[in-house]
């Protein structure tokens, strides 16, 4: 149950819908950061459809992840997996008791490993 | 008075089983004209059919409703049926209580109280009707063939053996279609042309068949059995009955820096060419736009040089009006155009091609006379990488949503004939799903893999980059081995998606045809009528219906040619007698209807008219009642009201609203 909220959570916070991925690997043929990644940008997708939310936010993809969008780009059925990495790390970010990310709460969060587009990207995303 | 009988039919439990049958025989008993009411499970069974017969004569009845399928389904048997008992075959009306009540309700309450209502309109149309009178139209026995393919020829072929004339209308200078661009075609790898020319040449030789090459469908009129057709014939400036075909002229001409249509842009022509060496006709045309004569007025050397005296630069378009009983539609397909695909490096590399480029390539009278080489630097490439599904398969707006069908068996045949020609060439092909379906075809696949050592990679690849040594770096990823590729390629190969000819949108206007969302000829019927377009006497030949390879486009040329033959063979066909009718007392001849009308049914004629006693002459509409198809358009575009349909009468549509308000 609690699995299932999350998976829900994670389609509308990216409006994916992951059911129109025909497993064509398109995603994971555009991403630069594919070889950092131990969950590779087309299996997020079936992640979220197999409600395994909890590996997902627990891999080091999620921090892998440049938000460059090529496979937003790319993905010939238009899933956009790269917004379901986003969520996932919004997922994070809300369990860490904040809805939104504040950008004076950046300094706190900041780790060295974080790559500076994931922040670009969450106040493109998140930020009204 | 109307005598009315309704019958309602369970047609299983299709509507049984959330219709109350029973419950609907019961509330239309006391409609107004309702005589009789029965239900039964299959009415349009025989023993159904006797239970109507049976009823009319019993009940004298004037009129029946039939409460059942759809009208598309069954409205031809019940006509037939109460036609057979003795009453006229338009007193029958259809309350469609399956595909607009059962089918669409999963609710019994609602679908009960819905199917009566649908009844009533019924009853109340019926009350209104009144017998009509089919007339008859004659069948013109000519058939045209719009697009000289495989398929074109084809149907031409069949259509011409079984006796009858065809005409030909190929837009390009020589009849033959992709086809003729193919190197060789699996699954028995046979050399393309040695299978076309000979047909092409039988179609050419028949007595039967008369071609239109360089020609174009303007203009079509009329109906089913009886069109009009004008074809614009495009100057050649060549006079196909004196030239020899001796080829002089293209030799000789100048201006040779046209990009070669035939050969995809790889090379360029003569401005005065045949597309290729076993063109059919063999007479060149001049392209206006590179001959010189035509850009500057100086040059004329093709004149000079033409012993045959063929060469006319005054020649015009020719407009050639033809009649034809029956239209097969058979203009084919190109592939996408590759814009909106970047990543694959298309438009900066040479080196990166289509399937049908790659198919120029490998012929030997292609731009590279078939060897095998590179279009950059004329190097052999030692390896190869093939992308499937390049446009295919997309529903993201940039390409199309369908699967092109035939890419995954020419792509194993390229990757086949390129290790068996060149063994030191490698070659790795990038797939989503290799779809094979067919006689032999999943056999010829596998030789690919297994005989050939073809390396198919489960997986789509992202970027391709082409690098300053003039090699293309290709970033995919495997799938199976989850592991993303990165590899240098010498050559690139996109087995591109495939759409109808772009004219087709223009066919289907002219011959109002119905096209879907991806410009592919609409069937009549998906399944039992898939060579036949909804639009009577038009039938649908090869790829412009959908993707096909060569031996589907033939069986389907051979289906439609046989459709049309069933048409041409008739004498007389029996015409829909619910057409339009002007009422000349209210007509104020204001031409609206015209206007509207989309089959020119409509003209106005100056007639004496004594209207409540004063006589006047008055401009009043005509119907020509071979030429309506009953679509209604008129009578709503009508502002007096004048405009009526037979057995769709404005009354009559006003009772329908009345029943099913009340
Ligand atoms: C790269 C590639 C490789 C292929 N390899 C094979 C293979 O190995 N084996 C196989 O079975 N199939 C193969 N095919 C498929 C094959 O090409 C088609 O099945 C076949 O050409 C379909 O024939 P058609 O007559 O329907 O269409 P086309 O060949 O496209 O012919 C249509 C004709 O109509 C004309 N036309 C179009 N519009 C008009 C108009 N408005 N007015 C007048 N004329 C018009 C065109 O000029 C053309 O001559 C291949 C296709 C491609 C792209
Ligand atoms: S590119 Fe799109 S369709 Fe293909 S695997 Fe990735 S998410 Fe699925
Ligand atoms: S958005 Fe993330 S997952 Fe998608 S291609 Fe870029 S880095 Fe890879
Ligand atoms: S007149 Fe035109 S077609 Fe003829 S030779 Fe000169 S350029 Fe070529
Ligand atoms: S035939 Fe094969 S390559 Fe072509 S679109 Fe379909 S699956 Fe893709």
């Amino acid at each position: 149950m609690h699995a299932n909220n999350q998976a829900e959570k994670i389609k509308e916070i990216s409006g994916v819908n992951p059911y129109k991925c025909m497993k064509c690997g398109k995603c994971s043929a555009s991403c630069p950061s594919y070889n950092e990644m131990d969950i590779k940008p087309h299996q997020f997708v079936s992640y979220v459809i197999n409600d395994d939310v909890e590996a997902l936010v627990e891999s080091k993809s999620l921090w892998k992840c440049l938000s460059c969008f090529a496979c937003v780009e790319r993905c010939p059925r238009n899933v956009e997996p790269g917004k379901l990495v986003d969520a996932a790390r919004q997922l994070v970010v809300r369990q860490r008791g904040m809805d939104y990310l504040q950008a004076d709460e950046i300094p706190e969060l900041l780790d060295s490993e974080l790559p500076q587009q994931l922040l670009v990207s969450a106040f493109r995303k998140y930020k009204r | 008075m109307q005598r009315i009988g309704v019958f309602v039919c369970h047609c299983g439990s299709n509507i049984a089983g959330t219709v109350d049958v029973k419950r609907v025989v019961e509330a239309i008993r006391t409609e107004p004209g309702v005589i009789h009411a029965e239900d039964y499970p299959y009415m349009c069974s025989e023993a159904g059919q006797q239970l109507i017969a049976k009823a009319i004569e019993e009940h004298k009845l004037t009129g029946i409703v039939v409460c059942s399928c759809s009208p598309r389904m069954h409205e031809a048997t019940f006509r037939k049926a109460a036609a057979n008992a003795g009453i006229n075959s338009f007193m029958v009306e259809i309350a469609n209580i399956r595909e607009h009540c059962s089918w669409i309700h999963k609710d019994v309450e609602e679908g009960t109280e819905k199917a009566v209502i649908l009844a009533r309109a019924a009853i109340a149309k019926l009350n209104l009707d009144t017998p009509l009178q089919p007339g008859e139209s004659r069948v013109v026995k000519r058939a045209l063939v719009i697009g000289g393919g495989i398929a074109g020829i084809q149907s031409a072929l069949d259509i011409a053996d079984a006796g009858y004339e065809v005409d030909i209308v190929e837009k390009t200078p020589s009849i033959g279609g992709r086809m003729s661009q193919l190197d060789k075609t699996f699954p028995t790898l046979d050399c393309s042309a040695c299978i076309l020319t000979p047909k092409m040449v039988e179609a050419a030789a028949h007595e039967k068949i008369n071609i239109y090459t360089y020609s174009e469908v303007e203009k079509v009129s009329g109906f089913v059995g009886d069109f009009k057709v004008d074809i614009r014939k495009k100057a050649r400036y060549v006079d196909s009955t004196k030239c020899t075909g001796c080829g002089l002229c293209q030799e000789k001409c100048p201006s040779k820096k046209a990009p070669s249509e035939f050969n995809r842009g790889l090379n360029t022509r003569s401005a005065i060419y045949t597309p290729f060496a076993q063109a059919i006709p063999n007479v060149p045309v001049i392209d206006t736009e590179n001959c010189l004569k035509f850009k500057t007025g100086k040059c004329g050397i093709c004149q000079k040089i033409c012993a045959a005296g063929a060469v006319d630069y005054e020649q015009q378009d020719e407009i050639i009006t033809r009649e034809y009983g029956a239209i097969v539609v058979a203009t084919g397909f190109d592939t996408i155009k590759l814009d909106k695909y970047d990543e694959y490096a298309y438009s900066q590399s040479k080196d990166v091609v289509t399937s049908l480029e790659l198919e120029r390539i490998m012929n030997a009278a292609g731009p590279t006379k078939g060897h095998l080489e590179r279009l950059s630097d004329g190097k052999a490439p030692k390896n190869i990488v093939f992308i499937q599904c390049v446009g295919s398969r997309c529903s993201d707006g940039r390409g199309k949503s369908y699967c092109s069908k035939i890419c995954c068996m020419y792509t194993a045949k390229h990757a086949m004939l390129i290790r068996d020609k060149y063994p030191d060439t490698n070659v790795t092909v990038f797939y989503i799903d290799v779809r094979t379906p067919g006689k032999n075809f999943d056999e010829f696949y596998r030789r690919a893999v297994e005989d050939y050592h073809v390396n198919y990679v489960k997986g789509q690849v992202g970027k391709v980059m082409p690098q300053p040594d003039g090699s293309l770096l290709v970033q995919g990823v495997d799938l199976i081995d989850n592991k993303q590729i990165k590899m240098n390629a010498d050559m690139v190969v996109l087995a591109t998606a495939i759409e109808p000819d772009p004219s087709v949108r223009n066919i289907a206007t002219m011959l109002t045809a119905s096209i879907d969302t991806n410009n592919f000829l609409t069937e009549s019927h998906a399944k039992l009528r898939p060579v036949e377009s909804p639009t009577a006497g038009v039938f649908l030949s090869g790829v412009c219906q959908g993707p096909k390879d060569i031996p589907e486009t033939v069986a389907q040329a051979g289906a439609a040619a046989v459709k049309a033959i069933g048409l041409l063979a008739k004498d007389k066909l029996t015409t829909n007698p619910c057409t339009a009718q002007a009422d000349i007392l209210l007509c104020n001849g204001c031409s609206t209807c015209a206007n509207v009308c989309p089959y020119g049914a409509i003209s106005y004629e100056n007639i004496q008219i004594n209207d409540h006693g004063i006589r006047e002459e008055r401009r009043v509409a005509v119907v020509n009642n071979a030429l309506c198809q009953g679509c209604g358009a008129c009578t709503v575009a009508c502002p007096s009201g004048a405009m009526d349909l037979q057995g769709f009468s404005n009354r009559q549509i006003l009772a329908e609203v009345d029943a099913i308000c009340r």
